[in-house]
């Protein structure tokens, strides 16, 4: 077996040295009953060659976003990620290391870390940024937790633009805790209800944009109005790259923000592993989850960094701890700085400049086909539109023509009422042609 | 123009004009903040005309000021930085109850097809065929090896997987109108247990451990009542014993009510010897990244799937996958079959890139190489524990241990020389120190993992560095201890420091 070291001499002169008769002698504690003596019935080992055969056969029967026409958002966005960002996350020091638990043999790890920080608060427009969490809806699900922590209080409002998926996720967490999630109906434009629905009781809102409909929403009011009721803001974005164009969470009055960081040197993965963004303000520093980076000193004097305040975290506080997570996403968290050191921030504006543009061109493309209504007034890269159609049966069409024409939004939210809505994003990867078949294949779809 | 040059490097100016480059390969490497430039971008992107008028009063009102690097500035950065950490591909990584194995690298080639790391969450359920065929799969071999009927595989690490095996737990109670209130936890247990019965919004209650490191049965059938919902036992614990009387905690357990729950982080010792569904679990989170060997990553991604008992299957959350004879579907939403679920753990279907490595690792042994698997690590850490009892205290020392082994500070006592100073002492001797301090049940413990993946040669290296500083201990060369390590990129750091005047992110300060 390629990956086991110990040869039978080894493990006959170890056993030897250990003083036992055979390996079933190191197992003696386990009861009789629940020792097996053969073994369980799956295959055998297998070779490299025999392995990459099965994997390849159960890869071939998944189309590749970037196989054809492509147009799929709604929480994941497919992004061209510079081939050194893989080449450098491959690194073993990197990909094999574990939590940067000893400082002194971790720095590479730790100072990528306090960098990602640094890069996550100037994108977020807040001081404090964490070192990941597992993903951008378990993200929001854990700001909900802390406004509830911070304002003693014990209801939660979501938008009704907030991703379908990001509200089932929070309300798991927070149902269990004794904490309410009060889900507006879903809407295109959804702040005049959040509004609406502010009172003394209120933990937090949650705010998302671009939200799940593609709109962008300026929250300054949204926030003031939850500041003035004693509630904390938390604003979600699904969409990072949005980031490189638009006003950021912190500049509108968030609290908490919360995004998902994977269109940022991670890419698709059928969803996961990702990169959960979490930052806010600095006098909230000592209620957040998850693992923080600092900046200390070594005993000469060395700039050095270290995992720090971890009095907030499992292994120390155990039940009172601010969350259980432990394991987060670094490895992910490092392809995204990466990918951002590469950008800058004027690669990225400028990243997200042409995302706009291929997202308004396709607008152009998809307005002009008969029967087909955009109903987002204002977008980054994705919008939603009406069909004279129920969506998933066009989606389901198109697919079997190749094309995958982006997300019904009943598959998010099937009791909203909106079978006839359909979500479609564009990105720098959508090309003319692409969108050209689209519209083509739509036209034809519809009229048939 | 450099950051530097219009910001205050948050280094100190002794270090920053000592002129100092670094010591023979190890390059000195101040941060992308202090090295970047303001325009500069190592992305070629095409120029594009697009007018923002609609987004008017929705834009950035400054620029994004974030620095950018060429290609080869950003290697050369990442590259010099990753070489100040240790790895194991480097050597030994005896993390007790971390579980450093080798990660094989064709499991990464795998999760790169693109067939797998290219295609959407919600794509249409028939253009991903393979990928639910997969999991499908994945979800064979969790269930086979342990015996344990359902399975839900979104977690995305050890304590989701926990969160998520107590909620189910929470809803099999609320079903039958019986909210109880009561998690107990041993006072062994990883930090996360009790992190994840309160956030579960359950009280924890400790259960007292016995002389010889195991679950106190007297304790624990005295705190068993009506109000407890479950018990969470890490097998084989976190002392590195296996629990003798597991079938007597379970029957217990039920009697009062209650579910098992079983933290799985050591489930790498057991593998293919023995099913935790043959020891009355209902419920147990595995760790990929551990048992089944995909990279940690300095911390993360890793994935928590947990198996469930028949009394918990219906609780599972969505989505679930269901086999048709149209191929797979998906059920994502909380109705049908669903109906019970206790909801959504994440926005997706968990994390896919981990499933791809973690079902390649098991193809690859088969089922006699996770046997193997398990006797080798079992075998690696008693050889350890045979090789230093003599000269450290092995902390509960009647019988084998299982993967890894436990010892305490009672050999250092009178020394001068603590656990921490031992373990940084041993950063000089090149390599990374054992884990510290935990459990919390040894006093000062040393908690040491080999895996499987370790040779003897490498083993045998790593015990006489061992005992050559157990000699320094004896000898009173304290001097090699206090002020560890020497060697290392950087000296013993502050970690006081740190906390008391917290620098999370790099702060520009403007000229002038």
């Amino acid at each position: 077996m390629r990956y086991l070291p110990l040869t039978p001499d080894d493990r006959r002169d170890m056993l030897a040295v250990v003083g036992a008769a055979d390996i079933d002698a190191l197992f003696v504690d386990v009861p009789q009953s629940a020792r097996r003596t053969g073994l369980v019935d799956l295959p055998p080992h297998a070779g490299e060659l025999e392995v990459e055969r099965r994997m390849n056969a159960l890869a071939r029967r998944n189309r590749a976003a970037g196989a054809g026409p492509f147009f799929c958002g709604a929480g994941a966005y497919r992004h061209h990620v510079p081939a050194s960002v893989d080449h450098l996350i491959q690194r073993s020091e990197f990909l094999t290391s574990y939590t940067p638990y000893q400082p002194e043999i971790a720095q590479g790890t730790l100072q990528t870390l306090f960098e990602f920080q640094t890069q996550v608060a100037a994108l977020t427009g807040l001081p404090v940024a964490n070192a990941s969490m597992y993903d951008g809806s378990t993200a929001c699900a854990e700001a909900v937790m802390m406004a509830a922590r911070v304002t003693r209080r014990r209801r939660a409002i979501l938008s009704g633009g907030v991703h379908p998926h990001y509200d089932e996720a929070a309300h798991t967490l927070a149902h269990s805790a004794g904490i309410e999630t009060v889900r507006l109906p879903a809407a295109i434009d959804a702040e005049d209800a959040v509004l609406a629905a502010i009172d003394a009781d209120t933990a937090c809102v949650v705010v998302q944009t671009p939200n799940v409909f593609g709109t962008v929403t300026d929250i300054t009011r949204i926030a003031a109005a939850a500041k003035a009721a004693g509630a904390l803001t938390i604003v979600v974005t699904t969409e990072a790259v949005a980031f490189g164009l638009l006003k950021s969470p912190g500049e509108m009055g968030a609290d908490i923000a919360v995004a998902e960081g994977a269109s940022i040197g991670v890419g698709l993965n059928f969803g996961g592993p990702y990169v959960g963004l979490f930052a806010c303000r600095e006098a909230l520093t000592r209620q957040m989850p998850g693992r923080l980076c600092g900046e200390t000193v070594d005993a000469a004097g060395e700039r050095g960094f270290v995992l720090t305040l971890s009095t907030r975290e499992q292994h120390i506080r155990r039940d009172k701890a601010t969350s259980n997570i432990c394991t987060n996403s670094g490895l992910c968290a490092l392809a995204f700085t990466i990918h951002m050191s590469l950008l800058g921030g004027t690669g990225l504006s400028q990243l997200a400049r042409i995302n706009h543009a291929r997202a308004q061109r396709l607008r152009e493309s998809l307005s002009a086909v008969a029967g087909v209504e955009v109903l987002t007034p204002r977008f980054f890269n994705e919008f939603a539109i009406r069909l004279p159609k129920p969506a998933d049966a066009v989606v389901e069409a198109l697919a079997r023509q190749d094309i995958l024409a982006g997300v019904p939004f009943s598959r998010l939210d099937p009791s909203a009422g909106m079978d006839d809505v359909l979500l479609v994003c564009a990105t720098e990867t959508t090309t003319d042609e692409d969108i050209a078949a689209f519209a083509a294949a739509l036209a034809q779809e519809i009229a048939r | 123009m450099s950051l530097a040059s219009v910001g205050r490097p948050t280094r100190s100016e002794a270090a920053a004009d000592s002129g100092r480059q670094g010591h023979a390969l190890l390059q000195d490497e101040p941060l992308i903040f202090e090295v970047g430039g303001w325009d500069k971008t190592g992305v070629d992107l095409p120029e594009v005309a697009c007018p923002l008028d609609d987004l008017a009063g929705l834009t950035r009102a400054e620029p994004l000021r974030l620095p950018g690097l060429s290609e080869p500035e950003a290697v050369r950065h990442y590259v010099r930085l990753s070489q100040k950490n240790h790895a194991i591909d480097l050597a030994i990584y005896p993390l007790g109850s971390c579980t450093m194995k080798h990660n094989p690298r064709l499991d990464e080639k795998m999760a790169r097809l693109p067939g797998f790391a290219d295609i959407h969450p919600l794509q249409p359920v028939s253009t991903v065929q393979g990928a639910l065929a997969l999991m499908d799969e994945l979800a064979h071999w969790l269930k086979t090896l342990t015996g344990m009927p359902a399975v839900a595989l979104s977690p995305k690490a050890g304590a989701h997987g926990e969160l998520c095996g107590l909620l189910a737990i929470r809803a099999a109670h609320e079903a039958r109108g019986d909210a109880r209130k009561t998690v107990l936890v041993p006072t062994s247990a990883h930090g996360t247990n009790p992190a994840t019965a309160a956030l579960a919004g359950y009280g924890v209650v400790e259960i007292a451990q016995t002389a010889d490191g195991r679950v106190d049965l007297a304790d624990l059938e005295a705190k068993l009542h009506d109000d407890v919902a479950a018990v969470m036992v890490t097998n084989p614990n976190t002392c590195g014993l296996f629990e003798r009387d597991v079938l007597e905690i379970a029957r217990l357990t039920h009697a009062a009510g209650a579910y098992f729950y079983c933290d799985g982080a050591n489930f790498n010792a057991i593998v293919g010897r023995v099913r935790p569904g043959d020891l009355g679990v209902d419920a147990m989170h595995i760790n990929l990244h551990k048992t089944f060997s995909t990279p940690h990553g300095g911390g993360g991604p890793g994935a928590g799937p947990v198996v469930l008992s028949e009394a918990l299957a219906r609780h599972a959350p969505t989505p679930l996958l269901r086999h048709t004879e149209n191929g797979f579907e998906l059920v994502e939403h909380a109705e049908g079959e669903a109906a019970g679920a206790l909801g959504r753990m994440c926005a997706f279907h968990g994390q896919m890139g981990m499933y791809v490595r973690a079902l390649a690792y098991m193809m690859s042994h088969g089922a006699d190489g996770l046997r193997q698997v398990a006797e080798d690590a079992v075998l690696n850490a008693n050889y350890i524990k045979a090789r230093l009892g003599g000269t450290l205290s092995v902390a509960y020392p009647g019988g084998p241990c299982m993967h890894e082994a436990l010892f305490d500070d009672a050999w250092l006592e009178g020394s001068g020389v603590t656990t921490l100073d031992f373990a940084k002492a041993l950063i000089d001797e090149g390599f990374h120190p054992m884990t510290m301090y935990f459990p919390l049940v040894a006093h000062g413990a040393m908690l040491i993992e080999p895996t499987e993946t370790e040779s003897r040669r490498e083993i045998d290296r790593f015990c006489d560095a061992m005992l050559r500083l157990a000699e320094a201990v004896k000898a009173r060369d304290i001097e090699r201890f206090k002020g560890a390590p020497f060697h290392a990129p950087l000296r013993r750091l502050d970690e006081t420091l740190a906390a008391r005047k917290p620098r999370l992110a790099w702060t520009p300060v403007e000229a002038g």
